[in-house]
């Protein structure tokens, strides 16, 4: 789950990281009211979960109530890269003496977190490390032992910080990493971590992500929301525990196994058709779980044929064949389906499709042959609806 | 010969109790694999369908000779029962649960890589299948054969499609190992691909991988470097968008790090044959498995 900056800032208050004193508001009331409780100058910042606000016109200072309000006005409601802001974080203006780069990401490569640090902050830290590798120091954390202090004064010493600030920046890493394990992030990332004038170390921005798995031992993070991320059709997956991800193509796909769905999609495409979305039904699907899936996967109105690509391990066949029969009898959907049964009593389940004698359910017998079937029928759903 | 799991494996299942648990165990039992015996803490004591149940490792291996484990408990109490059994030296444990915390992993990876004395196959994995000698996990052995071919995969239903056409083809397998879909496997690729360069009932290797990480891009270097047998790759999620989890947890592309296009560049440029469908990948394995009778 990624945190929006605010959610993220939160946290790090939490957790002793300094940050600049803030507050969130949704209106252009409350953005004025926070304005007066944070002081002025204020930066107006819009809460969207991706990189390039600022030039995008989603940050901006304000000196007066006014300001505030015009640049609320302007901002709530914004289109950034295809995000919809919603929502203001207001935060008290910093003076900038030094911009630096700091974060903890979990480094599946090695096994074992990885902390960073740079004084190239303020910018895409991706480009600084492919145009300027040895401008970021790095250094893996063993994760049984954790964060010891000569970690913090290494990497502030490679990294080259001034040397008065060597000292807190050590100590923002060890409460940043204290803030990864405890609160089981997997990207904990300040860009920029800001010095003052006055000398002091703050965090700027916050970049975090927690690991969806572990959410069950943190009830607060998992009430955080992100409403210019949320999808209808991905929240209705989530209610009813599938597994989705809403993609922008239009032909629907039901698989079981997320490496075979991912490979479904792969062999659509191969086909020349565009996937509307991955659902992985999961191991053992029973009929209601088959049934609450094709009502997921029809509700995204892009949807112009759907293809079930089932190998039946532990699924079985006719308990898929049976959740499709009661989804036609439940929500009669009106566009075309290709239904491939492969494995554990395939030939039950094909038995089953056959007696139904569902309208425009068509059966293939292999992976490849029903990509190219649906893509064929997706492709003659357009000219139809064209036609019309 | 095969690898990992044999005639010799004496398994005891952590979990036994539960539903899932109690359904694939029996199911291993039936295919002929030794399950000696069970834990859940609080039934020791009871038994399933006469395979004893105890309430610690440690008391199971004492009793019965334990050597292999299968994890089958919800992902809250996963990682303490892998710790579990290696403490109680079990050398093999096959974790099934998915849905374990990433740093629960992390933690268990590193314990069990420090102490050398435990292997982790997993977590998130369907297991292990040795054909005609062993299943520990919860691959459906049916459409398996005994046979020459070795498979390792990051993904269960994958594997079995793939096997399906192999098998239609008339080729089985030595083994098939599930590494599983998370972000910290306990095995990765490259230990397993040892394992089978080694292994003289093996004369092929199929890997399936998908989006996330770098393994597939390490094992391309390990094969180029330290594998002479032939090898061919199937890799998921050539339409995947970045940022989002396909499924696995480890299944996601990180900004620019751990497309399907990169994987399968790193694999074909090392000599490795990758298949665009499952199917392909059986029919360029067993294409080269012809070669190689021919040649004999």
């Amino acid at each position: 789950m990624d945190l929006l900056e605010y959610q993220g800032k939160q946290l790090f208050a939490r957790h002793g990281v300094p940050v600049p004193p803030g507050r969130h508001a949704l209106t252009m009331e409350e953005a004025e009211a926070a304005a007066d409780e944070v002081g002025f100058p204020c930066v107006v910042k819009a809460q969207v979960q991706i990189g390039g606000r600022g030039k995008a016109g989603g940050i901006k200072v304000a000196q007066s109530r006014d300001e505030v309000r015009e640049h609320a006005q302007a901002i709530l409601g914004m289109d950034i890269r295809g995000l919809t802001v919603h929502e203001l974080w207001i935060e008290a203006a910093s003076e900038i003496a030094a911009e630096y780069y700091a974060s903890v990401v979990f480094d599946r490569s090695a096994k074992a977190p990885l902390l960073m640090l740079s004084t190239k902050g303020g910018m895409d830290i991706e480009q600084v490390a492919e145009e300027d590798p040895e401008a970021i120091a790095r250094l893996h954390v063993d994760p049984l032992l954790g964060f010891q202090e000569f970690h913090g004064r290494r990497l502030a010493f490679e990294a080259g910080v001034d040397d008065d600030v060597v000292r807190p920046v050590g100590a923002m890493l060890a409460k940043l990493y204290d803030l990864f394990v405890a609160e089981e992030a997997t990207l904990v990332e300040v860009n920029p971590l800001i010095v003052t004038p006055e000398r002091e170390v703050k965090a700027l921005d916050a970049k975090i992500t927690l690991d969806d798995n572990a959410l069950f031992r943190h009830p607060d993070n998992s009430e955080l929301r992100d409403p210019s991320r949320e999808d209808a059709q991905e929240r209705m997956a989530k209610e009813r525990g599938l597994t989705y991800v809403k993609l922008d193509g239009d032909i629907g796909i039901l698989g079981n196994g997320a490496g075979l769905v991912m490979s479904t999609l792969d062999v659509v495409a191969e086909a020349g058709g565009a996937p509307a979305n991955f659902l992985d039904a999961g191991g053992g699907s029973k009929a209601e779980a088959i049934t609450s899936a094709v009502e997921v996967i029809l509700s995204d109105p892009k949807v112009k044929a759907v293809l079930f690509n089932i190998f039946g391990g532990i699924t079985r066949c006719d308990e898929v064949a049976r959740g499709l029969i009661e989804a036609f009898h439940q929500i009669n959907p009106q566009v075309p389906f290709v239904v491939r049964l492969d494995g554990t009593n395939d030939e039950e389940g094909r038995r089953l499709l056959a007696e139904a004698n569902l309208p425009n359910v068509h059966t293939e017998s292999t992976m490849d042959g029903a990509a190219a079937r649906v893509v064929a029928l997706a492709a003659q759903g357009s000219r139809t609806v064209s036609a019309a | 010969m095969s690898i990992l799991i044999d005639a010799g494996t004496r398994l005891c299942v952590s979990g036994i109790t539960g539903r899932e648990g109690t359904f694939h165990t029996l199911r291993n039992r039936d295919y002929g694999t030794q399950v000696v015996s069970g834990v859940t803490p609080g039934k020791g004591g009871q038994d399933v369908d006469g395979i004893p149940v105890f309430n610690t490792f440690q008391e199971a291996v004492r009793q019965t000779g334990a050597n292999t484990a299968m994890i089958f408990v919800p992902p809250r109490f996963a990682a303490d029962s892998i710790l579990e059994a290696e403490d109680a030296g079990i050398e093999l444990i096959v974790a099934i649960t998915e849905g374990i915390p990433a740093h629960d992993e992390l933690r268990v990876f590193n314990a069990l890589k420090a102490h050398g004395r435990s292997r982790l196959i997993g977590p998130n994995c369907p297991g292990i299948l040795s054909p005609g000698k062993a299943n520990v996990g919860i691959i459906p052995a049916a459409f398996f054969s005994e046979g020459n071919v070795g498979v390792v995969s990051r993904s269960g239903t994958l594997t079995y499609q793939i096997g399906n056409v192999l098998a239609q083809s008339g080729f089985g397998n030595s083994t098939i190992v599930g590494i599983g879909g998370d972000p910290v496997p306990g095995t990765d690729f490259i230990d397993v691909l040892a394992m089978f360069e080694a292994d003289p009932e093996t004369e092929l290797i199929v890997i399936c991988g998908e989006i996330g990480g770098d393994a597939e891009e390490r094992a391309a270097e390990y094969i180029a470097e330290h594998v002479s047998k032939p090898v061919v790759a199937y890799i998921a999620g050539f339409t995947a968008p970045p940022g989002k989890t396909m499924g696995h947890a480890g299944a996601i592309v990180s900004g620019s790090r751990g497309t399907a296009r990169a994987k399968a560049q790193a694999l074909e440029s090392r000599g490795v044959r990758v298949g665009r469908t499952p199917t392909q990948v059986a029919e360029l394995a067993a294409s080269l498995l012809r070669e190689g009778a021919a040649a004999r």
